[in-house]
């Protein structure tokens, strides 16, 4: 690292060096007109609809990982946030929180990232706003972005629209993101494909919304920190309904297995970043998981499930050698065990 | 994936299950001694495909879940010092001491706390580090110590000077025999402990079939593992035989792995030792030898055990020697949960709170 090269706390000044970060890194690579015309807030068309709006904070350590960056995450996070109501992402804000320190390099590598990412979901940076505090008050760099998304007409998708005998499809293998990451913490260097998941799943719901008739995509959820258990069971509460999934039909990518197996650790309660679970009537069940298939970030989409009568609240797994087993939202972080 | 798949496939499991229930001809009970055992029973539902007759208690086999509130207060004591980093294993990061906190909060509070996967980790924090003195916190039984005690040969070999160990090892057998001395305790069989028992071999548990009459196997921790070794148990049992078995040949011999077990007694060396539940046990333990004293955090940092009380209300001493179920324990579910854990059961993914907890609501 070049020590001219840094943030600095004048970057953060709101004065010459905050307007040069902002043309010579910012605008450079997230320009559109919206943004560019450096207003105190970004003012959009009209759209019919209703709005949704969502916001998520990113702080992964390392900011760097195979698959994604932090930036990749703070967009497809939001993006994803947005469409899991069924809507369509119209644009981002987004808050960064610099230390002091921080390799312009990697800010700018973070930048390109995020422009990339928006670039390719169709969902512009309308507005933005950068802070930095001294040396060790954060970690490298925090991320925060905000979401909005119009929700089409006859369009309704929540946990609350879950109904009996409700078909769960998973997007694609599970655990990809989370175990890539504790696999970096750990300093664990282990051989194979290890790659976070990182993606932007409005394309895919989309296409469920457009294709499937009205009113049989019931609901969808990302199962980002806490993994498909967690996410699972809040469905199965805000539904009041049980789930039923079955172990040998969850996608989980062999390696994803073996480092789990290593560390003790379970792949249900991993953080997924471009995976969500859907929720569609039985009779439009082929159907859902043909479209998600058709596309690049559904293409291992796997039936895994059902919402049953039974106990209100609960998720049971069907295990490989035919038993069951209840599964708990996840407790504190994932740690870890001895032997 | 190899090793791993065919022992928890369908295809095998069924006509094993099958034979479990031909070989069920008198209903026993078996104490699973491993905390591995206990999640593998849960996590594969092997629990809720048993046949009638064939009951499970899970024993003092989580080396989490023994180690005594005392050994955990002198834990925290350590945390306290300036200049201290620990270094531990992940399971041991939320596990109270007797004032309710633990290294959970110190590290909330500033106490450099990292977690690692291996011991051999902790000496390069020591190498990373070198203002801070590096307490590894050993924890475990005999699949652990040896790697531990060529951590503390590296350190010696290389000079690693801020690097030291807390030890709270322990020995597998005698834990046994303590148990099965209370006449309140009533088992037909053991299922023993598979990695344990790939160091120690499994004819350490003869002294238990010729004291105890016994049946004892040793089993691996895949559900089809796991069921081979229950129909041998419930072989034994029906026609009142008691030997040692050994249903995990892929991994234990009959004898002892000499060699990992020359390298722990090369550092360590028996010692009294006190377990959570089950009291002093003597000769259970290990301490680092006095060549090796400078690895020893005990010397290092001065530390002394106190007496500590147990959380109120805790059944963990209780549900640690099978004698009674987590569900029977005032705190479980209650104030006590995986998120909020005050007795050791319930920290560790082995203990059997957690098992219970998580698996079998």
């Amino acid at each position: 690292m070049n020590p001219g090269n840094t943030i600095l706390l004048d970057h953060g000044s709101g004065g010459i060096a905050s307007q040069e970060l902002i043309s010579q890194i910012f605008l450079k690579h997230l320009d559109n007109s919206i943004l560019a015309s450096l207003e105190d807030s970004a003012v959009m068309d009209n759209h019919p609809g209703k709005l949704a709006f969502s916001t998520d904070s990113y702080v992964v350590d390392p900011i760097f990982f195979p698959g994604g960056d932090i930036g990749t995450l703070a967009v497809h996070g939001t993006i994803n946030d947005i469409a899991m109501r069924g809507a369509r992402p119209l644009c981002l804000s987004l808050g960064l929180i610099l230390e002091e320190g921080l390799d312009l390099d990697n800010l700018e590598r973070i930048i390109v990232s995020i422009a990339q990412c928006s670039k390719t979901a169709g969902v512009p940076v309308v507005t933005g706003d950068t802070k930095v505090v001294p040396r060790g008050k954060c970690d490298k760099i925090f991320i925060n972005t905000s979401g909005i998304g119009i929700v089409a007409e006859g369009v309704i998708v929540s946990s609350a629209m879950a109904q009996e005998g409700d078909i769960i499809i998973l997007s694609g293998s599970m655990g990809d993101h989370g175990i890539t990451i504790m696999t970096r913490r750990a300093g664990l260097s282990l051989d194979g494909n290890l790659a976070s998941d990182s993606a932007a799943l409005h394309e895919l719901v989309a296409l469920l919304n457009d294709t499937l008739p009205p009113g049989t995509l019931h609901t969808l959820r990302d199962p980002t920190r806490g993994g498909v258990a967690t996410s699972l069971n809040e469905i199965a509460a805000a539904a009041g309904f049980a789930v039923e999934i079955d172990d040998q039909a969850i996608p989980v990518k062999n390696e994803v297995r073996a480092a789990c197996e290593i560390m003790g650790l379970d792949p249900l309660y991993l953080a997924n970043e471009g995976k969500c679970l859907a929720l569609v009537a039985p009779e439009q069940a082929d159907e859902a998981l043909q479209l998600m298939q058709s596309t690049a970030v559904g293409r291992d989409a796997a039936i895994i499930g059902s919402l049953k009568a039974g106990k209100s609240g609960q998720v049971t797994l069907r295990t490989s050698i035919g038993g069951s087993r209840v599964i708990t939202p996840l407790h504190g972080e994932p740690l870890p065990r001895i032997c | 994936m190899k090793y791993v798949d065919e022992f928890r496939d369908y295809a095998l499991a069924e006509p094993l299950l099958k034979e479990l229930r031909r070989s069920v001809t008198t209903s026993f009970r078996v104490m699973e001694v491993c905390g591995t055992h206990t999640m593998s029973i849960f996590r594969s539902g092997l629990r809720t495909l048993l046949p009638e007759g064939v009951e499970l208690i899970s024993g003092p086999g989580c080396p989490v879940c023994v180690t005594s509130a005392s050994h955990i207060d002198a834990i925290l004591a350590i945390a306290e010092r300036t200049n201290v980093r620990i270094a531990l294993f992940g399971d041991l990061f939320r596990v109270p001491g007797s004032s309710g906190l633990s290294l959970a909060n110190a590290s909330s509070q500033g106490t450099k706390v990292d977690i690692v996967y291996s011991p051999m980790d902790s000496l390069e924090l020591a190498r990373n580090y070198p203002e801070d003195m590096v307490v590894f916190l050993g924890v475990g039984f005999e699949t652990t110590t040896p790697g531990i005690a060529a951590t503390i040969m590296a350190a010696k070999n290389s000079n690693v000077d801020n690097f030291s160990v807390f030890s709270t090892h322990k020995t597998m057998p005698p834990p046994l025999l303590a148990l099965l001395d209370d006449p309140e305790l009533q088992i037909d069989g053991l299922l023993c402990p598979g990695h344990v028992s790939s160091i120690i071999g499994a004819g350490a548990y003869q002294p238990l079939v010729d004291r105890y009459g016994l049946a004892c196997v040793v089993g691996g921790f895949e559900p089809a593992d796991i069921l081979q070794a229950l129909i041998l148990l419930a072989r034994q049992v029906g026609r009142g035989e008691a030997k040692v078995e050994n249903a995990y040949t892929r991994a234990v011999r009959w004898e002892e792995n000499s060699r990992a077990q020359q390298m722990v007694h090369n550092i360590f060396e028996p010692a009294d030792m006190e377990w959570r539940g089950l009291g002093m046990i003597p000769q259970s333990g290990l301490a680092i030898r006095e060549e090796y004293g400078h690895f020893d955090a005990e010397k290092r940092l001065n530390i002394k055990l106190t007496p500590a009380e147990e959380p109120k209300g805790c059944r963990c001493g209780e549900i640690l020697k099978g004698k009674e179920l987590p569900s029977q324990c005032p705190l479980f579910g209650k104030r006590c949960t995986p998120g909020n854990p005050i007795g050791p059961c319930m920290v560790s993914s082995e203990g059997t709170c957690a098992a219970f907890y998580k698996y079998d609501q």
